[in-house]
């Protein structure tokens, strides 16, 4: 089947692209810039067509605990928001993830701190693959950098939720929600029935049917033994994860002497960079994270040992680079270059920072 | 072949539609093509932008500071852009409400009275096409007929009794837009 081409926003693809996976509900409330999510689903009435349900909360904190509400029940659930409204979510999202709920959440990041600016960002890195909750918990982070990318996540999120029973986060910015480009839209995959859902998720609460132990799903246990026992089952599925789930891109690596690392929407413009560089005889390649969690800790130690310098490009202070400096052999020559509060960086200007600390000195 | 433009005025006047026409006549002729538009404050406040590149390869960078071709449609847009075309480039305005004109000796520019043309046509609607039309005079990256397979995929059907008009105000454009400067 030819897949069918549209020029669409990034936020637009990722609404279009959650119907098409077979999503039962959205609850989300309206934040710059990414409420076209909101928007495109409303005017497009799923529940017409599928019957998902797309539902205005009242708030954030309404809509993640609704996330938390469905996922109980096995369903496909989801949420966008942008930093200050995920910020809000926080809470949910470690009751999600001790709970073991598989939900999908979109963040198209801002910069910040506070209210900040709605202006892209990526200084909500920390916050995403730390655990931004209390608890001993880590979610699935992916970083999408093309409309195209953000429209494939919707699916990819939903699988890997349900796979590990684990939040998955699609860490975007508002460049990348608010851009238009080429996207083939896929197949629409229908929304599964009760029966199904009782027969793929038996742990979901569906209503007791005779002969089984009663599925309770919850985040709290008040005997600490058992309690930790809880803990240790999660990090053994978060070691799972970790060696299964890394996902990242190489671009000119193969013969680079530098490399940047970078995700997102800074990846993107980072590729104009390494043109720039090229043009001038400088062999500089760039490592493209995809999954922000799990992180590519082996591969990035790899190149840490191959390349004279890696430079990280962020917008914001400097937060992915506290990863990359971790993994990297010692001594390795990594420095950060970022622009904060929703200014995005040039081509050039990355370029000039590259040349004047990695080849002049 | 790569082009970026940037496209800049006033919200109202059609910068951002213009630029997704371009986007989708881009995607007629398959080119990979982004739109990247200004969505922040200054949107809010009056003034917007939208960058478009179309491009046989892969695109990297949807957001830059240097362009092969801006389109300038307001002083503000003048004073901010003018510098950031390439040499060689090209800069095509509206002199309507232009006080300071471009002054760079290393582009190309062209003048297209579009605001001037529109108001004669008593159909300010098609302000942008009419500006379009100029664009695709002076650099031909873009087919008519692509630019109206555009239309006819991204407008709604029951507007599409008023592609003919938009296709008469290309032409004008074609046949109003005239060079300034040449390097």
């Amino acid at each position: 089947m030819e897949k069918e081409l549209r020029l669409m926003k990034g936020n637009e693809a990722f609404a279009e692209a959650v119907i098409r996976a077979g999503a039962d509900g959205y609850f989300g409330y309206p934040i710059t810039p990414q409420s076209e999510v909101m928007e495109y689903l409303m005017a497009q009435k799923p529940e017409e067509q599928t019957g998902m349900i797309v539902l205005q909360a009242e708030s954030e904190v309404a809509s993640i605990n609704m996330l938390y509400g469905g996922a109980g029940c096995g369903k496909r659930v989801l949420t966008s928001s942008s930093s200050p409204g995920i910020s809000l979510m926080q809470e949910g999202l470690s009751y999600l993830a001790g709970a073991e709920l598989p939900c999908l959440i979109m963040n198209a990041a801002r910069g910040g701190p506070g209210l900040g600016t709605i202006q892209p960002g990526q200084a909500d890195y920390f916050q995403s693959v730390k655990g931004g909750g209390h608890g001993d918990y880590r979610i699935i982070v992916i970083a999408p950098a093309s409309v195209q990318e953000m429209y494939d996540s919707a699916k990819i999120g939903f699988d890997l939720a349900f796979k590990y029973r684990t939040p998955v986060l699609v860490l975007t910015d508002g460049a990348t929600g608010q851009m238009m480009e080429k996207v083939y839209i896929g197949e629409q995959h229908p929304r599964l029935t009760e029966e199904e859902i009782k027969e793929k998720y038996p742990w979901a609460t569906t209503g007791k049917s005779g002969g089984r132990e009663r599925n309770i799903i919850t985040s709290l246990d008040l005997d600490p033994y058992r309690h930790e026992r809880h803990n240790i089952k999660l990090q053994e599925k978060y070691k799972t994860i970790e060696e299964n789930e890394v996902v990242f891109e190489e671009i000119n690596i193969e013969d680079a002497d530098y490399a940047i690392v970078a995700y997102g929407t800074t990846s993107r413009i980072c590729q104009k960079t390494m043109q720039l560089a090229r043009e001038k005889g400088i062999k500089l390649g760039i490592f493209r994270l995809i999954s922000l969690w799990p992180f590519p800790k082996k591969e990035i130690r790899e190149l840490s040992k191959k390349v004279k310098g890696i430079l990280c490009v962020e917008m914001s202070a400097g937060q992915m680079i506290e990863d990359v400096r971790l993994n990297s052999v010692d001594g390795a020559h990594i420095q950060h270059y970022g622009r904060m509060g929703g200014v995005i960086p040039s081509p050039t200007e990355i370029f000039d920072f590259f040349e004047k600390n990695y080849i002049k000195d | 072949m790569t082009e970026e433009i940037i496209i800049a005025g006033f919200g109202g006047q059609g910068v951002l539609s213009m630029g997704k026409i371009l986007a989708y006549s881009g995607i007629m002729q398959d080119q990979e093509v982004s739109w990247m538009p200004s969505y922040g404050p200054e949107m809010r406040g009056g003034t917007a932008n939208v960058t478009v590149i179309l491009s046989d390869e892969r695109i990297s960078s949807p957001i830059l500071t240097h362009y092969d071709t801006a389109i300038i449609l307001n002083q503000q847009s003048m004073d901010k852009f003018e510098s950031s075309v390439k040499p060689g480039g090209i800069l095509l305005y509206d002199p309507n409400g232009i006080s300071h004109h471009p002054e760079r000796t290393d582009i190309n520019i062209y003048q297209v009275e579009a605001n001037a043309e529109a108001a004669k046509l008593g159909l300010m609607k098609i302000f942008n096409m009419i500006v379009l039309g100029g664009y695709m005079k002076v650099k031909p990256v873009v087919k008519l007929e692509n630019v109206i397979k555009g239309l006819k995929k991204s407008l709604p059907e029951r507007y599409h009794h008023m592609i003919p008009d938009n296709e008469r105000a290309i032409t004008t454009g074609m046949g109003i837009v005239k060079q300034i400067r040449e390097v």
